[in-house]
């Protein structure tokens, strides 16, 4: 365990205040392997575009053992509930054209590799759009089918179903291109202090990973893990109420869910774990 | 008094401090009643049960607990500082080689969780773990 | 009935005479504990599993009663001698009166 010190700025040193030197405690260096058989990259080289940090880290690094084990295998994992709710959505005719997920996708599992390049520009909607949206958009214009909601527990699931055929496979989202312009919009939000905390994501999340923030252990923020089982809330979660909840931490009005704000923040933060595997539906507290 | 921002914070703080102690697990004897309950206050010995849990849960909600109890007919898991301690019951029949399990379970607060075990031959055993519960840093 | 309750059970298909197993089960449930408040302030009623049975050809492995302290997704793990070929019956049972039953069959070979 090696002792970090990242004190950049003040707030870092308001965490360190009152903490006992043991807080200190970086990610650790335990190794993922979910079922025994799909080996997940949770530590690797930061992407080249990442300016002030070396390596990347998956948040399940950051948790006791006893969080990290729930998600070593998929009996254990209460996210897996969600899974199995959406593969039964999967197959379900919904909507005027009578047409299931299935009609046009054939097995899940043919969904392999479409979480890990998400969120993608939409040369279409001339906009970079997220899983969930794609997902409404199926729903809406082929399928005829009302739109479920955005961050709730139906859609939810079937994110954390799409993730999980692609668990073990890097996250790849592009950055260039027609997606360059809300990739930097992103990266704009990221580094914004808002609230009245004034915090920005970088001053816990780059600054001050590792450190505790009171009783929790500071992870990186990745988001490759999305959709994610809290034992807090014993539900699967969506990384735009995640992004909601630390923004309202900061004690700043929040972005809606599906904004275009959050479709750039999950674009950028998506792209600080370009490297990392999907891990969806993780388990975290 | 005046109610001055001093003063609020005075008060505020007088009131943590109740707070505090009334989350302490002081009021044991919910949990003392309902192992008597089982054991009818008979004497209760160690070393045949043990109790495996985390020192520190990362969430009060879900907590990974297991315990393994050769030669027990009966375990009972109590949470001393939960507004209600009993947890669950585990009756082990012929088929069961080990008299051992694990399960997820909820807890209010730092607390002890307490083990009572049954033995084929009527006495009692029990121990106990302290696990701390954590508050995270966000609410998020 | 209460909502999305669905059990799942995880059993070796195979054993051999007198082997002993590792048997994991869940069950989706929300274990609504009585403790807590809607947003009006009114306690919301308990509606938990309150018990839960593991049986080998009639024989009983284990017999579990729930209190509200058990987690969200009741999950228990435990062993159990298998001295024959035969099923495997896991029995739930719902505070509102429903009976959750599941079956696994394992083969001595």
């Amino acid at each position: 365990m090696k002792n970090t010190f990242k004190l950049k700025t003040a707030f870092a040193c308001v965490v360190a205040a009152g903490l006992a030197s043991s807080a200190f405690a970086d990610a650790d260096t335990d190794k993922l392997v979910i079922n025994g058989e799909i080996d997940i990259i949770t530590t690797t080289v930061a992407p080249a575009h990442l300016e002030n940090v070396d390596t990347i880290y998956s948040g399940w690094h950051f948790r006791s053992d006893e969080t990290q084990a729930f998600q070593m295998d998929d009996f254990d994992n209460p996210g897996m509930i969600g899974v199995e709710k959406a593969s039964e959505n999967w197959d379900t005719v919904d909507g005027s054209e009578g047409k299931s997920c299935a009609s046009c996708h054939g097995e899940a599992e043919s969904m392999a590799g479409v979480r890990a390049v998400y969120p993608k520009y939409n040369e279409e909607k001339g906009k970079v759009t997220t899983l969930a949206m794609e997902v409404n958009n199926c729903r809406t214009e082929r399928m005829g089918a009302e739109k479920w909601k955005y961050t709730g527990g139906t859609m939810t699931d079937m994110v954390a179903l799409i993730s999980s055929v692609s668990r073990g496979m890097p996250v790849n989202v592009a950055i260039d291109g027609p997606a360059q312009s809300t990739w930097e919009q992103g990266k704009e939000l990221y580094y914004a202090r808002t609230g009245q905390l004034e915090l920005s994501c970088a001053n816990c999340h780059e600054d001050s990973y590792g450190m505790m923030i009171r009783a929790d252990h500071l992870s990186q923020g990745q988001i490759n893990g999305f959709p994610t089982y809290r034992l807090k809330n014993t539900k699967l979660n969506s990384a735009h109420a995640r992004f909601k909840g630390c923004v309202r931490d900061t004690r700043a009005e929040t972005y809606n869910p599906g904004s275009d704000e959050f479709i750039a923040l999950e674009l950028y933060v998506a792209s600080r774990g370009n490297g990392l595997s999907v891990e969806g539906p993780s388990v975290r507290n | 008094m005046k109610l001055t921002r001093r003063n609020m914070i005075a008060i505020s703080s007088g009131a943590a401090v109740v707070a505090s102690f009334g989350a302490m697990p002081a009021f044991a004897s919910l949990a003392d009643d309902a192992i008597a309950e089982i054991t009818g206050g008979a004497e209760m010995g160690e070393g045949a049960l043990t109790i495996t849990a985390p020192e520190i849960a990362e969430n009060g909600n879900t907590v990974p607990i297991s315990f393994d109890a050769p030669g027990a007919v009966m375990v009972a898991l109590f949470a001393d500082g939960n507004p209600t301690p009993k947890v669950a019951s585990f009756k082990f029949g012929k088929l069961s080689p080990s008299h051992s399990a694990s399960t997820r379970i909820r807890l209010a607060g730092t607390q002890n969780v307490v083990a009572v075990a049954q033995m084929e031959d009527g006495s009692f055993q029990k121990t106990q773990a302290n696990i701390k519960v954590t508050i995270g840093g966000c609410g998020g | 009935m209460a909502k999305g309750v669905k059990p799942r059970v995880k059993v070796p298909k195979t054993a051999s005479a007198g082997e002993t197993i590792t048997i994991k089960t869940l069950i989706s449930h929300k274990m609504e504990s009585g403790q807590r408040k809607d947003s009006d302030g009114n306690a919301i009623p308990r509606s938990i599993i309150n018990r839960f049975t593991a049986d080998f050809n009639g024989e009983n492995v284990i017999d579990v009663t729930l209190e509200p302290a058990i987690s969200t997704n009741p999950y228990f793990q435990f062993d159990s001698v298998v001295p024959e070929s035969g099923d495997f019956k896991f029995t739930w049972y719902d505070d509102d009166g429903s009976v959750y039953e599941e079956t696994k069959s394992i083969k001595v070979g």
